[in-house]
């Protein structure tokens, strides 16, 4: 599938297209199919993300959406030498889906 | 230490106000990225993987207690409680949103320091020694030198678009602790036959892609003609380095495509030429630098020597201090690298405490060191075993100095957007495997430096041990490099064969150090058995 993500402009979080806005969590992300260029444009025109891009998933059998590259998976889950900074702190395990 | 005067200030009040006009105009809508990107850059405030990521310039490693205070405060009000000691002598903040930006430079001004030059194709902060003005092997405090060229350099309209950045770095002793050659232009401050303090200038080193060592361009120039010495290398530089190929616009590239007899003869040329315009700063005003770094208060008199009864204390003594020019005191090195932690992060309540303790111990004085750790500079001795209670108390009294546990680790893939490979937890699990004090003092003096990218923030080059993370069809993977050094002996580190997976890379480092402790011989460091030894025993080893 192909997503989108970017940085809020004025927070820096980093954010993901959920079809009707942006999300702070990876697995609320949508496949845009064909649609990122028209989407992006948009949406940074107007301010509300800043950096974006699209990229590569997959969607699992249980609906968990994860990028293909790891640079995207640290990203959707923050520092992992910081778990407490990530965003699913409360999961032990949580590195383990960035490998 | 040097404290700003009204000009000083003025410009940098102005230039606060001037950024939160840009932040607001972005905000607003009124520029587009492409037009704020490079407005926030010349303010240090970068887009990383998470968030916006500051860069707060600290001029050759030098703090006060009142500004080490305040970079803890903006730890703790604007970011996620802590920040990282990078390998420029810098202080990074990871998690800063863009409408605080403003405010930290605001709060930042008020303790005199900013954030300027930290990006860019500029000339950069300007590292040195952080044992200036406490080394007992310097010919003079390095810093007053340093503090002229930040000057020079600083909003200098000539060099604010180079065709890459620059960074200067400024010695005064035979032993280098700053990694001088391998900046673009690397000064050694040295006394001549006639006794006269000058520069030898070395330019075109740098690590990176391409690595290169800087050859001498000059042995000696006349302390005041320093400035303008560093103008013709930087001219000739910004005439004809390369801007059509960011991977060759480095100066090192232009030194050794022209070589440097060539660009030896160029820098003349252009030398000549501005001696005669008179650019020269008056004594007086070099005078008037000079004596913000005089003696900051040392007594005299005092008697080396201290009690040791607590083997504890007397290990880390032993470790982490160093000898100091003045009788009865001591310089202390504050390990940022416990075993297992993340190299060169602090939390804002050690920043505050090492701030305190500065003020108690110190003179009022603090150092970032290159190896992104901290320095005292002038303890007594007498008070090394309270300020080390302290310290122990707080976890930053591990005793690793220049040990294989005092790791240099770029930010890698956790936080960097340009890395294609994580360094921190390799660092954490090698310090981890090495954790024994013990152990490591047995392997005895052993620099061990990762980067998650071939940026080299990480030093890997000019490690004994060198890792270089690079991505491998999406997989992180880790190179092996041996042999290198940033000290006076120069060299770099060579890669010993195909790469690693991350626990692989451990493997690997220990069989190294197996090797090295198998063959050293009689009082030999790691570095010395490999130069002796060459890459093949430690190559076998590891690949059979």
């Amino acid at each position: 599938m192909k997503i989108l993500t970017g940085n809020d402009l004025g927070s820096g979080h980093v954010v993901w297209w959920d079809g009707q806005g942006w999300s702070r969590h990876v697995h609320d992300a949508v496949d845009v199919g064909d649609a990122a260029d028209t989407i992006l444009a948009a949406e940074e025109a107007a301010r509300r993300v800043n950096a974006s891009y699209a990229i590569s998933a997959t969607k699992g059998a249980d609906g968990t959406v994860r990028p293909d590259h790891i640079k995207d998976r640290i990203r959707a889950l923050g520092p992992t030498v910081r778990p407490d900074l990530a965003l699913q702190p409360s999961d032990p395990h949580s590195g383990n889906w960035v490998i | 230490m040097y404290q700003y005067d009204q000009y000083d200030q003025a410009m940098v009040d102005a230039r606060v106000e001037e950024f939160r006009g840009q932040v607001a105009r972005r905000m607003a809508g009124e520029i587009t990225e492409d037009q704020f990107k490079p407005l926030r850059l010349k303010n240090g405030l970068y887009l990383q993987l998470h968030a916006y990521m500051l860069r707060v310039a600290i001029p050759y490693g030098t703090l006060n207690g009142r500004q080490m205070r305040m970079l803890g405060d903006i730890a703790d009000k604007y970011d996620r409680g802590y920040g990282h000691f990078t390998t420029r002598q810098n202080i990074q903040y990871n998690w800063i949103k863009l409408e605080d930006a403003p405010q930290i430079l605001a709060d930042l001004a008020t303790v005199e320091m900013h954030a300027i030059q930290t990006s860019g194709n500029c000339i950069r902060n300007i590292s040195s020694d952080h044992f200036a003005g406490a080394a007992a092997d310097e010919v003079v405090d390095p810093r007053p030198y340093a503090e002229l060229l930040r000057q020079w350099s600083s909003f200098h309209p000539e060099f604010d678009y180079l065709p890459r950045k620059f960074k200067i770095a400024v010695i005064a002793s035979d032993t280098d602790r700053a990694a001088m050659r391998l900046h673009d232009i690397g000064i050694q401050i040295v006394k001549n036959d006639a006794g006269e303090i000058g520069a030898r200038f070395y330019v075109g080193g740098g690590m990176g892609r391409t690595p290169m060592i800087a050859p001498v361009i000059r042995e000696f120039v006349p302390a005041l003609q320093m400035v303008s010495y560093a103008e013709a290398c930087l001219r000739v530089y910004n005439r004809y380095g390369r801007r059509d190929n960011k991977y060759k616009a480095r100066i090192k590239i232009l030194v050794h495509e022209i070589g440097a007899d060539e660009y030896r003869r160029q820098v003349e040329e252009e030398f000549a030429h501005i001696l005669t315009l008179g650019l020269e700063p008056p004594q007086a005003e070099f005078e008037r630098i000079a004596a913000f770094f005089a003696d900051p208060g040392l007594e005299s008199g005092l008697a080396d020597g201290y009690d040791r009864s607590d083997p504890d204390f007397a290990v880390w003594a032993d470790q982490n201090t160093t000898p100091h020019k003045q009788a009865g005191y001591r310089a202390v090195v504050i390990s940022l690298k416990p075993a297992g932690g993340i190299p060169g992060d602090a939390t804002a309540d050690q920043i505050r405490l090492m701030a305190d303790l500065a003020e108690v111990y110190s003179l009022d004085e603090l150092r970032v060191t290159h190896t992104q750790n901290i320095v005292l500079p002038h303890v007594k001795q007498s008070d090394l075993y309270a300020l080390w209670q302290k310290l122990d108390a707080a976890g930053l009294a591990t005793a690793n100095l220049d040990l294989i546990g005092d790791i240099i680790a770029c930010p890698g893939l956790d936080y960097c957007s340009l890395a294609n490979a994580r360094s921190i937890p390799l660092a954490q699990k090698i310090s981890a495997r090495f954790a024994e004090p013990e152990r490591q003092r047995a392997l005895g003096e052993l620099k061990l430096k990762i980067s998650g990218c071939i940026n080299a923030c990480g030093h890997h080059h000019a490690g004994n041990i060198g890792i270089l993370g690079v991505d491998r069809k999406g997989t992180e993977n880790y190179q092996l490099l041996l042999g290198g050094s940033e000290a006076a002996d120069t060299s770099l580190a060579q890669i010993v064969g195909p790469g690693f997976s991350e626990d692989g890379i451990v493997d690997a480092i220990e069989t190294v150090t197996n090797v090295y402790l198998a063959q050293r011989a009689e009082g030999e460091r790691f570095l010395d058995t490999y130069r002796r030894l060459g890459m093949a025993p430690f190559k076998e080893a590891i690949y059979g």
